[in-house]
């Protein structure tokens, strides 16, 4: 079995700062990680690796940089490293990234993919689904727990409310949710055999596509504008037991008419 | 000179921080408390790779390098002092010592399931009349046919009841002073081989620190460790390597404290501010962390000159000396610029400070680092 997990390299949002006095982002110093979501999908695919001898390959596209996710996943366990990287994929939407995404998934030899749900920068969970229709093949999207047979993967597909239950015939892409898994750390082997592997990098000339659905010039979206919300007031803390804060905070909701 | 960390060590950083702070820094307090053997950290540190860093994978290792062995010594013990020395002890110890002076057969045998931490390692010279004066050795053998008969106990023994595979020193010819001790693999389980007295400590104190006690048990002459009459010079070189994770540890905590210690005065108030605005704290974090930073390089290079097969045991001499005395000394600071809060168990500098006297004591004192610098210096 060929697994293929496109990843995402991601500023950590949880070490971002936000500066007090201009209200924007601090990315300065912020390490960059695994997109959650991917990272679990990789996790995923390195069980099965681990169950049935699975050979995993791990996708990416962006700058030079996200060679250092690539080299984390090969620690983790990961056969093969890929990174689609050229100035002409710059500033590529959703659409533009699937296409070229799809366009590399051609050249290689696979039966599964596994994306992440979303990206915690981008936050659109179009990616996947859309390598999927490039591809014409079946995707099942918000994967919480799967299981492999001989022609078809059992899966959980979980919402807010509820669940489904979905066997899909493979070939087949599945995007899966953080919370699906703890993934593993990188061994000690693994993070010294990194760089002794080879990561490639696939440019323009490298895969077969139309240069009008990649980068910018191919990206339908255009941000008109962004702006980050207002920081709020501290608010208050109290120390107090369980039952005493119950109070406080019914006492407050009703003060502000919200019950 | 480069002072970069290399790529593969950068990325052994980032997980290795992630580790200590998933896994060990949530039980460091109560390790600490109930005296109880973190069992189940060290399994996850064997399953990560953690337990021979540096040994080749045809041993079960991780095909790694000496540095990065002590990052990690480095960076459990910035979250626990007990968790950096039982990767310590284990590793430079015992494990170190079998892959520098063992047969092919004894690495064979006994590296591949204390790399993969399948088993642990531990390490026994100090005797009641034989600590820095390691000559002083009570414990000895008797040669019988094919077998070698070990009497005598050991104390303060670092790993003791949780270790598998222990290196033990003993005399094999009392006539011949340090030329007539020798080196041994003893297995648990050995009949005779017992672990006796369990230490109280100060600090350290999840460590297991036992008295060992052979009564008569049989060693195979396979078990000889290096040639007889050579276990001084293994020894002293096994502590070479030993030094450099004893650095190593002390480092951790200087660190943990300092990050501990950074946290905290930009919490605490006084006078309507922050105590991290008064510069008092400030240059007091200043001093703790250029002294821990000089001792970072110090611990590093003696781990490089390893690594490039270089002689280092002066270079871990000075970096033992100088991190475990920054170790006192910057969590003493940090009690301090904790006040009242520092001194009580509800933040964890009054255990750091705890844990680092250990390191100005153990794999020689730090009068003994001076003895080893002085005399490479009066050479």
């Amino acid at each position: 079995m060929k697994i293929i997990v496109c990843i995402k390299q991601v500023p950590d949002t949880t070490e971002v700062k936000i500066n007090p006095t201009t209200g924007t982002l601090i990315r300065e110093g912020v390490p960059s990680i695994i997109n959650p979501d991917d990272k679990s999908g990789l996790e995923a695919a390195l069980v099965l690796k681990e169950q049935q001898g699975a050979h995993v390959t791990v996708l990416s596209m962006g700058p030079p940089q996200a060679d250092l996710a690539l080299r984390e996943a090969l620690a983790m366990g990961a056969d093969q490293a890929i990174l689609l990287s050229d100035r002409a994929f710059g500033g590529a939407d959703t659409w533009a990234t699937s296409s070229t995404l799809a366009a590399a998934i051609r050249k290689l030899e696979w039966d599964l993919i596994i994306c992440g749900r979303q990206a915690i920068d981008g936050d659109t969970a179009q990616v996947g689904p859309q390598i999927a229709e490039h591809l014409h093949i079946p995707h099942v999207s918000y994967v919480s727990e799967l299981q492999v047979g001989e022609k078809a993967i059992e899966v959980k597909r979980k919402f807010e409310d509820g669940w489904q239950r979905l066997r899909v015939q493979f070939p087949c892409l599945i995007t899966t949710l953080k919370e699906m898994n703890h993934a593993r750390y990188m061994s000690m082997a693994g993070i010294y055999d990194a760089y002794r592997q080879e990561v490639k990098v696939w440019g323009l000339a490298d895969i077969d596509i139309d240069q009008a659905n990649i980068g910018l010039k191919g990206s339908p979206t255009r941000v008109k504008a962004s702006y980050t919300k207002g920081t709020r007031s501290a608010g208050k803390v109290y120390e107090v037991d369980p039952r005493e804060g119950a109070r406080i905070i019914v006492e407050s909701l009703k003060e502000k008419f919200i019950i | 000179m480069d002072f970069q960390l290399s790529r593969e060590h950068k990325l052994l950083a980032t997980t290795l921080k992630d580790f200590a702070e998933n896994e060990v820094r949530p039980l460091a307090r109560e390790t600490d408390e109930k005296e109880a053997f973190p069992v189940s950290t060290v399994e996850k540190m064997a399953r990560f790779g953690m337990m021979g860093i540096p040994f080749p994978k045809e041993f079960s290792g991780a095909g790694g390098d000496n540095l990065g062995y002590i990052m990690a010594v480095e960076a459990l013990s910035k979250v626990c002092g007990t968790t950096g020395v039982i990767l310590s002890a284990h590793t430079s110890l015992c494990a170190a010592p079998i892959y520098e002076f063992g047969t092919d057969e004894q690495k064979r045998r006994f590296l591949p399931d204390l790399a993969s931490g399948k088993k642990i390692g531990a390490f026994g010279l100090t005797e009641p009349n034989a600590g820095t004066d390691a000559a002083g050795q009570q414990t000895a053998t008797v040669l019988s046919g094919d077998k070698y008969i070990l009497t005598g106990s050991k104390i303060f023994i670092t790993n003791a009841g949780y270790a598998d595979v222990y290196i033990v020193f003993a005399m094999t010819d009392r006539s011949k002073g340090t030329r007539g001790i020798s080196a041994f693999i003893v297995e648990k389980g050995m009949p005779g081989f017992s672990i006796g007295k369990k230490e109280e400590k100060m600090g350290i104190r999840g460590s297991s620190t036992c008295e060992l006690v052979f009564e008569n048990v049989e060693i195979p002459l396979t078990n000889l460790l290096g040639r007889e009459g050579g276990g001084f010079g293994l020894a002293m070189k096994t502590l070479d390597g030993g030094r450099i994770g004893i650095g190593a540890q002390a480092l951790g905590l200087a660190q943990g404290a300092i990050d501990e210690t950074v946290k905290y005065v930009k919490e605490r108030k006084q006078f309507g501010k922050t105590i991290s605005s008064f510069q008092n704290t400030q240059f007091q974090l200043a001093d703790m962390q250029a002294r821990t930073d000089a001792a970072r390089l110090l611990v590093y290079r003696a781990a490089c000159l390893k690594d490039a097969k270089l002689p280092y045991g002066t270079e871990a001499a000075m970096a033992k000396l100088f991190a475990s005395e920054t170790a006192m000394a910057v969590t003493t600071m940090a009690v301090q610029l904790h006040g009242g809060y520092g001194y009580t168990r509800e933040y964890p500098v009054e255990r750091m400070m705890r844990d680092a006297k250990i390191t100005e004591i153990y794999e020689g004192t730090s009068e003994v680092q001076k003895m080893v610098i002085a005399a490479a210096v009066l050479k």
